[in-house]
C-alpha cells in the first residue's frame, strides 16, 4: 500500500474500507542474521537501514511493549543540528538532512516541519560563544544565523526582553531546525522497515543473552530463545537494565526528564525557543498546545515520572520569558527516563562480546538523532565498521581521554 | 521528596545537591593504575531498584548523606551521615 494524494481522494469516495495496517505481526522465527533489540525510533530506523540502504536480510526487531510506546513518544519532537565540537555536529548535521529527505524515502508524512530554532543569549560572553558555535555549524555544512535584539524582537515580540536578571541580547537561529510528529517517525520507519521484510515483533521482552566462548548466539525472550548472527541493542531508557544482562557497566546514569503541554491555542509561537539561562524551552504543536520542559529532575530514576519541584522550576522560567504563558492552562505532564552518559554524548559501539553492538547514552537529545542513529548503527552492523560521522562515539573514549563533552562539565551526567 | 536526615529529621530533597551512586566514596588506591581510575570516574552500576547515593545538604548543615533510594519508584529508605557509613560507624 503506498500512500499519496489520489489514494486518499480514493479512500473518501469508497468508504475507507482500503487501509490497511502499516505492518504485519508475525511469529518469531527460531533464528535471524541480525536482532535489534528495541523497537523505538533508534531500532527502528536501524532495521530499515540494514534492509533499505545496507541489503541486509534476515532482521527482527524486538520490542517488549508496543511500538513507539518508550521515549519516541515521549520527548518534546525537536529536530536540529546546532552543535559545536567536531566530534558530534557532522553527526547531527548529517541526521538533519536526513530528516528533509525521510518522508519521501518512507512515503510516510512525519510531519517534518522546519519552523527553526532559537537560542537566546543574556550576556557579551553568551553571545560570543554563540557566535562561535554558530561558525562551528557553518564549518559543518549546517546554518546558523546570529540574530541581535531586534532581529529576535521581529520573530518574537511577546518574550520579555527587559528581564531584570536574563535581559535578551540576541540569538542564535537555526533555520532549518524545527519539529516533527514523533510517534509519526516510529509508525514511518516500521511500516517501511516491515516492507522490505524486516520482522517487527511487539510484546516480546529480551530476559537475557545467550552468550558462549565469548560470542552472542541470541536472546532469550518472553516468547522463547531466538538465535542471532548479531544482535543491537538499541534501548535508550533501559540501556542500563539491558546491558547488565549481558554482564555490562556502563558509562551512563538513568535520569528523568519531564516535558508539558498546554491547552491548544492559535498559533503564536513561530518557532522552537529555547531559555537554556532559565532552564526552559517551546515550541507549539501542530495542534496549537505550547510543548515545553526544563532540566531533568537530577537524581537516578527508572520512574517515568518526575517530582514537582522541576514542575516549578519550568513555570518559573516560562513566565519569566514569556509572562503570556501564564494565561495558558496546563493540559498533561510525563517523565521520560534518559541515557545521561557521562560526557552528554551518545555511544554507537561494538562491545567486548562479539556480536554484540550497543547504541544509547543519548541524553535528552535522541529524537533529533533518530535518522542518523539509525543509519550509523545499520553502517556499523552491516559492515564491521563505524560511519565516518559516529566514528568517535566509542564505548572506550572514556578510558582513553577522549570525552566529547559540549558543556565542558565533566563526569557528571546530571549537570549535562 | 523527603530526606529523613539523620541529625535534623525530615528535609526537602530541594535543600540537597546530588552528586551520584555512593560508591564513589570508595577512592581506588593512587597507585591502582589508569584503568581503575577510569572505572571508577566513568561507569557505573545504575541499578533499576535500590541504590544508595551521595546527596549534600547544601541549603542545610552542609553535611554528606548516603541515601538509600529506589530509583523505580523514588521511595526513600533510609539516610546515613556519609562520614559514619565511611569509618564504619552506625548510623
Amino acid at each position: 500500500m503506498r500512500f499519496s494524494g489520489f489514494k486518499v481522494v480514493k479512500e473518501a469516495l469508497t468508504g475507507h474500507r482500503g487501509w490497511k495496517p502499516l505492518w504485519r505481526d508475525p511469529e518469531p522465527q527460531g533464528h535471524y542474521d541480525i536482532v535489534i533489540v528495541g523497537g523505538g525510533g533508534h531500532g527502528l530506523a536501524t532495521a530499515y537501514h540494514l534492509a533499505a540502504t545496507f541489503g541486509q536480510a534476515r532482521i527482527a526487531v524486538l520490542e517488549k511493549g508496543w511500538l513507539g510506546g518508550g521515549n519516541i513518544g515521549r520527548n518534546t519532537t525537536i529536530i536540529r543540528s546546532n552543535y559545536m565540537l567536531p566530534d558530534n555536529e557532522p553527526f547531527y548535521e548529517f541526521s538533519m538532512k536526513l530528516w528533509e529527505s525521510m518522508e519521501q524515502d518512507l512515503n510516510f508524512n512525519a510531519m517534518v516541519s522546519q519552523r527553526g530554532i532559537l537560542n537566546l543569549c543574556h550576556t557579551d560572553a553568551q553571545r560570543d560563544a554563540f557566535r562561535r558555535r554558530g561558525n562551528a555549524m557553518l564549518l559543518a555544512g549546517a546554518d546558523a544565523e546570529l540574530l541581535d535584539q531586534d532581529g529576535v524582537r521581529a520573530m518574537a515580540p511577546f518574550l520579555n526582553f527587559d528581564n531584570a536578571r536574563f535581559p535578551i541580547k540576541g540569538g542564535l537561529l537555526q533555520r532549518r531546525a524545527g519539529t516533527a510528529r514523533h510517534d509519526g517517525v516510529a509508525w514511518g520507519y516500521a511500516r517501511a522497515a516491515d516492507q522490505r521484510g524486516v520482522d517487527i515483533i511487539q510484546n516480546c521482552e529480551v530476559t537475557g543473552f545467550r552468550i558462549e566462548n565469548g560470542a552472542v548466539k541470541g536472546v532469550e525472550t518472553s516468547r522463547g530463545f531466538i538465535g542471532a548472527g548479531k544482535v543491537g541493542v538499541a534501548v535508550a531508557g533501559s540501556s542500563g537494565r539491558v546491558m547488565q544482562m549481558a554482564g555490562m557497566r556502563l558509562p551512563i546514569e538513568s535520569h528523568v526528564l519531564q516535558a508539558f503541554v498546554s491547552e491548544g491555542l492559535k498559533p503564536v509561537i513561530p518557532g522552537v525557543i529555547t531559555f537554556g539561562a532559565g532552564h526552559f524551552y517551546v515550541s507549539q504543536s501542530d495542534k496549537g498546545g505550547l510543548v515545553f520542559g526544563g532540566d531533568i529532575d537530577g537524581y537516578n530514576s527508572y520512574a517515568q515520572r518526575g517530582n514537582l519541584p522541576v514542575v516549578e522550576d519550568v513555570a518559573e522560567g516560562g513566565m519569566a520569558l514569556m509572562p503570556m504563558l501564564g494565561r495558558a492552562r496546563l493540559l498533561r505532564m510525563w517523565g521520560g527516563v534518559m541515557d545521561m552518559s557521562m560526557d552528554g554524548s551518545p555511544i554507537i559501539d561494538r562491545t567486548d562480546i562479539d556480536g554484540l553492538f550497543f547504541n544509547g547514552g543519548w541524553c535528552y537529545g535522541g529524537f533529533k538523532a533518530t535518522p542518523a542513529s539509525g543509519y550509523c548503527f545499520a553502517h556499523l552492523l552491516a559492515t564491521g565498521r563505524p560511519h565516518e560521522t559516529a566514528a568517535a562515539y566509542r564505548l572506550d573514549r572514556f578510558a582513553r581521554g577522549h570525552v566529547i563533552d559540549e558543556k565542558g562539565v565533566g563526569a557528571q551526567p546530571n549537570l549535562h | 521528596m523527603l530526606i529523613p536526615h539523620p541529625l535534623l529529621g525530615p528535609r526537602d530533597a530541594q535543600e540537597f545537591t546530588y552528586l551520584g551512586d555512593a560508591a564513589l566514596m570508595q577512592r581506588p588506591d593512587p597507585q591502582a593504575g589508569e584503568a581503575a581510575f577510569a572505572d571508577y570516574v566513568f561507569q557505573r552500576d545504575n541499578p533499576a531498584g535500590v541504590h544508595r547515593e551521595l546527596w549534600y545538604h547544601e541549603y542545610g548543615d552542609r553535611s554528606w548523606l548516603v541515601v538509600t533510594r529506589d530509583t523505580t519508584t523514588h521511595e526513600i529508605l533510609g539516610a546515613k551521615l556519609a562520614r559514619n557509613v565511611k569509618m564504619g560507624l552506625p548510623e
